[in-house]
């Protein structure tokens, strides 16, 4: 187990090195610069701020004095946003983003697999079509559609939540409520097909039945032999699933004016603020990468028959 | 008595009776049309190709981008023809919606078609090559998959600015992942085959093969996973008009006018309701066939 995780964790080593290199150079072959304004700016102070951030170095020894500085876990200073860091603007950004990504992702397993474990254990009656269509309705209409739609039914005309901002003091939890529902609502519905399928199979499979037969109550089936088995295709899809999450964060960050690491990214991106992109860019990587391999060890837990130590 | 027939004969009678037998496809299609919910959506998603056309062709008595300056923001009327309404610019909503409903289309379709190309060729090359070959190219698609993509795609359009054909790519090159992988785990699995071997002993050619077995074989889930992909990949479009990244002004998609018309619900709700509805009842369309094809071609899920 060790083994394997230390072998990830290298193997981690050169996917970030190859994501910063690729993010980088990418950046610097766009046209325009963090310093072009709409007002031309002397050509004298032009130089001088490139000069101050290093920009006017060859763009090879640019991407070696970033690494440097990554290393040593400097993620640099922002282009625009002159009196913060990099590091500083992710440390307000990313709470805002992690709480809501771990809420929906928290939701969406727990109601996912529950969902999905009735449809199977009553497949083919309405409770289950009543799931399957709700699952339908969820993998149908993303989160682009259905964010604006909560916020018009349930904030403008219901005013039962607040549309946006994230203002605690004033608003309470109830801020947090449709940004999750928007972000879990698709997981959910992916979930619950996931679990309804591989249920449905184990729940026909032979040991099952033996487990039946003995004589075992119908819970202790359900839960200490069948779930166990069938919760594990949910666990290889954690992985895509958080990269799914995350992406959809920066629609709902934008939806419901959230001040999240998402909001930041675009913006930054169009105003060619290389360090602030490349911070983000390696904090999600990085993320992805690690929620990968806890998906990874989870699995072999659950499944004996998988084994890392070969 | 036996006859003995020349190989030529042979190829005849044997084809002759392959065709007499229900074959995989028309087994697939008759019970694709059992499936109601399929039957429907091919009908509204072949209406709304229809009218998606008609759209682009400009029949329609409004353009999609002419400005009524006197007309900003009206309710759907019959007052000049603004079924639907108009939008905070004053264009009328009907005709900008089935613009942006065809250029979603498009781009569904065109974006997959690229990632069926380097997907079916990737995982294909891989299965066939095996070996080294192909464990060096899966890892690669491990590699990748693992990779924030969307962040890549948004670096992508600001660097190379807000093209329709850099949608298609960037889309494209995204999404061929999960098709190479069961491209390559099919041909893997078909060249092992009984059949595959009892064909090659019977003396059938290389290439009659590939037409009688593997094609149709790998053809099923291609084709059910490309069904599946169309929503997907309009949903990517309109997630990269959302942010502002995608198609440009005065051009639209239903993505970019559900991101304007989120902007203005509280004035003029019908700017978001409308492209909104068009585009679930799209998605809802294309997954319901999928859904119904996947059950046709490949019933053991049921």
């Amino acid at each position: 187990m060790f083994a394997f995780v230390l072998r990830r964790l290298l193997v981690a080593i050169p996917t970030i090195i190859v994501i910063t290199a690729v993010a980088f150079f990418m950046m610097k072959v766009a046209p325009g610069g963090p310093f072009d304004l709409e007002r031309p700016m002397p050509e004298e102070i032009r130089e001088r701020l490139l000069a101050e951030y290093g920009l006017d170095q060859p763009v090879w020894k640019q991407y070696i004095d970033y690494m440097a500085g990554l290393v040593q876990g400097d993620f640099g200073p922002s282009l625009k946003f002159l009196d913060k860091d990099v590091a500083e603007l992710i440390g307000e950004g990313l709470p805002v983003s992690l709480m809501i990504g771990a809420l929906a992702m928290l939701v969406a397993v727990v109601l996912g697999t529950f969902l999905g474990a009735i449809a199977a254990l009553r497949q083919n009656t309405s409770g289950d079509f009543a799931v399957m269509s709700f699952a339908m309705i969820g993998v149908s209409i993303p989160p682009l559609v259905m964010g604006p739609i909560l916020a018009l039914v349930l904030g403008v005309y219901m005013g039962i939540f607040p549309t946006g901002g994230l203002n605690f003091s004033r608003y309470g939890l109830s801020v947090l409520v449709l940004p999750v529902i928007t972000l879990a609502l698709p997981q959910i519905a992916i979930i619950a097909r996931l679990m309804r399928a591989s249920m449905i199979e184990v729940i026909r499979s032979n040991y099952i039945r033996t487990a039946r037969a003995k004589g075992l109550s119908a819970s202790a089936v359900i839960v200490r032999h069948a779930l166990r088995a069938a919760v594990l295709p949910l666990v290889s899809y954690l992985g895509p699933a958080s990269a799914a999450v995350i992406s959809g964060s920066l629609v709902i960050e934008r939806v419901f004016q959230l001040p999240g690491m998402g909001a930041y990214f675009v913006d930054a991106a169009l105003q060619r603020d290389y360090t602030l992109v490349m911070g983000v860019v390696v904090v999600y990587a990085t993320l992805i990468i690690v929620l990968n391999l806890i998906a990874d060890l989870i699995y072999s837990v659950l499944n004996p028959r998988v084994s890392y130590d070969s | 008595m036996t006859t003995i027939l020349n190989p030529k004969e042979k190829e005849e009678m044997l084809s002759k009776a392959a065709v007499q037998g229900r074959s995989l496809w028309d087994d697939a299609r008759i019970r694709l049309f059992r499936n109601k919910a399929a039957v429907t959506s091919m009908v509204i998603l072949g209406i709304l190709v229809v009218l998606a056309i008609l759209g682009q062709l400009g029949v329609w008595v409004h353009d999609y981008d002419t400005i009524y300056r006197d007309r900003v923001s009206q309710p759907p009327t019959w007052e000049n023809l603004h079924l639907l309404g108009t939008d905070a610019q004053g264009r009328d909503l009907l005709a900008r919606t089935l613009v942006g409903l065809g250029v979603s289309l498009m781009v569904g379709i065109v974006a997959t078609v690229v990632s069926l190309l380097i997907g079916v060729t990737w995982g294909a090359i891989a299965g066939f090559v095996g070996g080294r070959t192909d464990q060096l190219m899966m890892r690669f698609v491990d590699i990748l998959y693992s990779l924030p993509f969307i962040f890549f795609v948004i670096i992508l359009m600001v660097v190379f600015g807000r093209n329709i054909i850099l949608i298609f790519v960037a889309i494209g090159a995204v999404e061929w992942l999960t098709m190479a992988r069961i491209v390559r785990g099919q041909t893997l699995a078909l060249k092992g085959m009984e059949f595959v071997e009892a064909a090659e002993a019977a003396g059938v050619s290389q290439w009659m093969i590939i037409r009688r077995h593997i094609i149709p074989n790998v053809l099923g889930p291609v084709v059910v996973y490309v069904t599946l992909m169309i929503p997907v990949v309009i949903l990517a479009e309109s997630f990269l008009s959302f942010l502002g990244l995608g198609v440009q002004e005065p051009l639209t998609s239903l993505g970019r006018l559900i991101s304007t018309g989120a902007q203005d619900m509280e004035v003029a709700p019908w700017t978001l309701i409308v492209p909104a509805v068009t585009m679930m009842v799209t998605l809802f369309c294309l997954n319901f066939i999928g859904d119904g094809l996947r059950d046709a071609i490949d019933p053991k899920d049921r």
